[in-house]
């Protein structure tokens, strides 16, 4: 099976792809994209968030395939430091580290939606990424600092 | 372009120096054991058992050996060293052989071209069993016929302080109960094995210890101990979950064997039995005192779950009794411990390690008895508080710091953070904070709010006589200093502290983290609350050697390019405890107290956990970021066994492997935690002061959540995690 997938402004062919690859799989093992993770691959933890057509979405749950024709973006959209991946290192919201990627990708789809989210609106965004490190308080406050952060928005897509 | 903060002056200790890896690890691009690839890897897979206990009538390999793409297929006959491992006894087998003794454990391994082609060849392999009835009751499995030519017991462990026939004015009594809880961390089990062209192999794997890895696997393998190069590969959190061998052999055999690279990753439903977790127990107590609350005589009796195999059982074990009286002056103690084997899950080292389990009797025990001699639950524990130069119950004398009424005085006395007020306005409360949450199922007037408090202790690093210690090698050279130091990072932050202790030491802003790896010496476990002792303090010993050879160089005029020191840092020698379960087992403890606010939905029997306040012995803060990291984490996982985490095994087999059945915290179920007080009080011989802060948030807030449902519902609340019909029927 032979198909192209749209990451991050870039073009990937995949050639002899299994039918029932996710598109977890595919970017980690086809396309050397491993950042969006791979914690549980049934659609409970949200380690492996992506945004497709800008809907945020738990990529262990999507057929690869059948995504050909999106837009995806990952974690590695950005070439320099989003506010909250800033906000992230400067909080300390990073322990073990396996959880932050979906969580980055989550709270930077809501702040997109929702600019100034108060604490509880937070909470039940993230409500889908599991984190067994932290606790969430320095998740929390990571999130309080990026609202604060001057820079207006999330930093426009750039091609990895 | 990556932005990185410069700072005139990079952090030193006791400052929030930020982690080294945090950056790759917020881009994606910080490469886990998961996330390892080499060049023609092939993909492991291991078959497992369906059995609690059977005997192996046949095994055929050759369907899966005769498909396209399947490079390897190997069981117990393919093993070229030693069939068995452990970490305290060498019982566990590489592969089953004969008999399987818990579901989930491996029968085979196969290394094929696709993850997918793996897993159906491993369904190819044809197995036999005679099913036997399986051993799970742990009180039977004392008198039960041996399941294992070791035995059942793993160890009986009995305590005699004191006049173990003394008797109290006042005595309470109860039977608690702890379930299973899965360490649960978020990157499963993982590791990549590469042939070297020597006949040895290089190990890329996801640990706790490398060097017990390397060891371990060696001798399975049957090669020496330096021809397993091992390195620790990018770590998804721990909590004892990966001190034990689980893939290490199996991916080294397959690479060796195929001569390619391997990898294996375990599926969520898979790591679930493919590791150790926290021992179930039963535990029975009576406790005696003084009409003024003075305790005279603590007696347990608790059975703990080991499951098939060893592991560490006999250190949990020990834990559990040696800490089961709580952080109290306790004179007497006649304290009975069985570690024993069953069909169950393995079971072995989980954050708080034993003393999580008898800490929840120990301190419903306390409240019991305050409640009889009509003494306020705080204060009795205040009257009762150990400290330095007491004597425990395994008659060793605390010699360092130990300011438990401090704790408990901080923690108590601490004002209810906004919110968390006893007298709630519950009607305007947001739907999503109450009980039952986004259920929406909470009814404002059939909530009830209370308070719970507890109080716990526990051992940091290894006790009873282990040779523990730490290697670091320290590198200087142009200005630049490189730590070299097996410590496995597996979240907790080590990275960061032996970078603020090296620039502290030496002076020298730029210091760079060499592989954590066996091409230096032992730096033990990420466990036990002690790398920041034992690692932190190979680090300074190390630094310190370096720089004095820099000063005399210097003063001798005669500067060298390259300055290079290895230390080794042992702590102070310990006993293992004797027939009696006596003597000076442990090198230092650390105490922490939780006040846990709660509300429960009475019709519903749902619980909400609105509030941890806590107090903790840091002995001082190297990092407090750190420090704060530690206490949230280490509460949520308290909060989960107390309310939601609970592997359900029935006959041996595991009902919720995944994470749709096994609940751990979410952002909306945790709390916000609020450190009243971190209590600095240097601790002699530790370095900089400082002890492990890992352990005790997990240990005393499951035990003070508890006690907050307890007085919330008037139910006697003797199991956790505490479930909707424990509080209705
Ligand atoms: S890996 Fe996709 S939700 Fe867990
Ligand atoms: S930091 Fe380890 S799972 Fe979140």
């Amino acid at each position: 099976m032979t198909y192209a997938l749209h990451v991050n402004g870039a073009e990937h062919h995949v050639a002899d792809g299994w039918p029932g690859e996710s598109l977890l799989y595919v970017l980690r093992e086809r396309i050397e994209l491993p950042g969006a993770k791979n914690a549980c691959e049934q659609g409970e933890c949200g380690s492996c968030s992506v945004l497709v057509d800008g809907l945020l979405v738990c990529s262990c749950l999507v057929l690869a395939e059948s995504v050909s024709g999106c837009e995806i973006e990952t974690i590695e959209r950005h070439s320099a430091l989003s506010r909250v991946q800033q906000a992230f290192v400067d909080a300390g919201a990073v322990q073990c580290g396996f959880c932050t990627p979906g969580l980055v990708v989550a709270i930077e789809d809501l702040l997109d939606r929702e600019p100034e989210p108060d604490e509880l609106t937070v909470r039940e965004a993230i409500s889908g990424n599991l984190c067994r490190c932290t606790g969430y308080g320095r998740i929390l406050e990571a999130v309080r600092r990026a609202v604060a952060d001057p820079r207006a928005a999330v930093p426009p897509t750039e091609p990895s | 372009m990556t932005t990185t903060r410069t700072q005139a002056r990079a952090p030193r200790v006791g400052e929030s120096a930020l982690r080294p890896d945090g950056i790759p690890k917020v881009q994606g691009r910080f490469l886990f054991g998961n996330d390892l690839w080499a060049d023609g890897m092939l993909w492991g897979k291991t078959l497992r058992s369906p059995h609690a206990h059977a005997r192996i009538a046949r095994i055929d390999v050759t369907p899966a050996l005769a498909m396209t793409g399947v490079f390897a297929v190997l069981t117990a006959d393919d093993v070229p060293g030693s069939g068995v491992f452990g970490l305290e006894q060498a019982d566990q087998p590489v592969f089953a052989s004969g008999v399987v003794r818990y579901v989930g454990e491996p029968i085979a391994v196969v290394a094929a071209d696709h993850p997918e082609l793996a897993r159906r060849a491993c369904e190819a392999i044809v197995v036999e069993y005679e099913v036997l009835t399986p051993l799970v009751d742990s009180q039977a499995a004392i008198t039960a016929a041996a399941i294992h030519p070791d035995g059942n017991i793993l160890r009986h462990l009995v305590i005699r302080h004191g006049d173990i026939d003394a008797i109290g004015d006042v005595v309470v009594e109860g039977i608690y109960e702890v379930g299973m809880q899965d360490q649960a961390f978020m990157g499963p089990e993982s590791g990549l094995a590469i042939p070297d062209d020597d006949g040895g192999v290089q190990l890329f794997v996801s640990t706790q210890f490398v060097h017990a890895d390397r060891d371990q696997t060696a001798a399975c393998l049957g090669l020496p101990p330096d021809m397993v190069r091992a390195t620790v590969a990018g770590t998804g959190g721990a909590f004892g979950g990966r001190e034990d061998i689980c893939l290490q052999v199996h991916v080294c055999l397959l690479a060796l064997r195929t001569g390619r690279p391997v990898k294996m990753l375990y599926s969520r439903d898979e790591s679930f039995v493919g590791h150790v977790h926290r021992h179930p127990a039963r535990m029975e107590y009576r406790h005696h005192a003084r009409r003024d609350g003075t305790i005279v005589k603590v007696e347990a009796r608790v059975v703990f779950d080991g499951g098939a195999y060893a592991s560490t059982s006999s250190a949990v074990l020990a834990n559990a009794c040696c800490f089961g009286a709580g952080p109290y002056r306790v004179p007497n103690a006649f304290i009975e411990g069985w570690a024993v084997r069953t069909n169950n899950p393995p079971c072995g080292a989980m954050r708080g390690f034993g003393a999580v389990q008898t800490c929840f009797a120990h301190e419903a025990q306390m409240d019991k008895l305050a409640d009889a001699l009509a003494i306020d639950r705080v204060e009795l524990r205040l009257r009762n508080a150990l400290e330095p130069g007491d004597t425990i119950i395994t008659g060793q004398r605390i010699t360092g710091t130990a300011p438990v009424a401090a704790v408990i005085r901080a923690c108590a006395d601490a004002p209810f953070p906004a919110g968390a007020e006893l007298d709630p306005d519950s009607e305007s409360a947001p739907m999503l904070l109450r009980p039952g949450g986004a259920g929406r199922t909470a009814d404002a007037r059939h909530v009830t709010r209370a308070l719970g408090f507890a109080v716990s202790y526990k051992n940091l690093m290894f006790s009873e006589g282990f040779d523990d210690y730490s290697t670091a090698r320290v590198r200087v050279e142009d200005g630049i200093a490189t730590v070299h130091c097996a410590c496995a990072e597996v979240g907790q932050g080590f990275v960061t502290l032996a970078q603020q202790i090296a620039r502290e030491v030496l002076d020298i802003d730029e210091v760079v983290l060499a592989p954590a790896d066996t091409h230096v010496g032992s730096a033990g476990s990420t466990s036990a609350s002690r790398q920041t002792w034992m690692s932190g303090g190979a680090v300074e010993g190390a630094c310190r050697l370096v720089k004095a050879q820099m000063e005399a160089d210097a003063a001798a005029g005669t500067v060298q390019r390259v300055y290079e020191a290895t230390f080794e840092h042992h702590h102070a020698p310990t006993q293992r405890l004797d027939e009696n379960g006596q003597g000076d087992a442990h090198v230092s403890f650390a105490f922490a107290a939780h006040r846990a606010v709660v509300d429960v939905d009475r019709d519903l029997g749902l619980v909400r956990v609105v509030d941890v306040t806590t107090a903790q012995d840091v002995g001082r803060v190297l990092n407090p970021v750190q420090a704060l990291g530690q206490i949230e984490g280490g509460i949520a996982q308290g909060v989960g066994l107390a309310v939601m985490e609970e592997l359900v095994v029935d006959q041996g087999r595991i009902r919720n492997a995944s994470f749709t059945d096994y609940l751990i915290p979410t952002a909306l179920d945790m709390p916000t935690v609020t450190v009243a007080a971190l209590i600095e009080e240097p601790e002699p011989g530790a370095p900089f002061g400082a002890k492990g802060i890992g352990e005790p948030p997990t240990i005393s807030s499951t035990a003070a959540v508890a006690a907050a449902i307890r007085a919330a519902t008037g139910r006697a609340v003797d199991r956790v995690p505490v479930r909707p019909d424990d509080l209705l029927f």
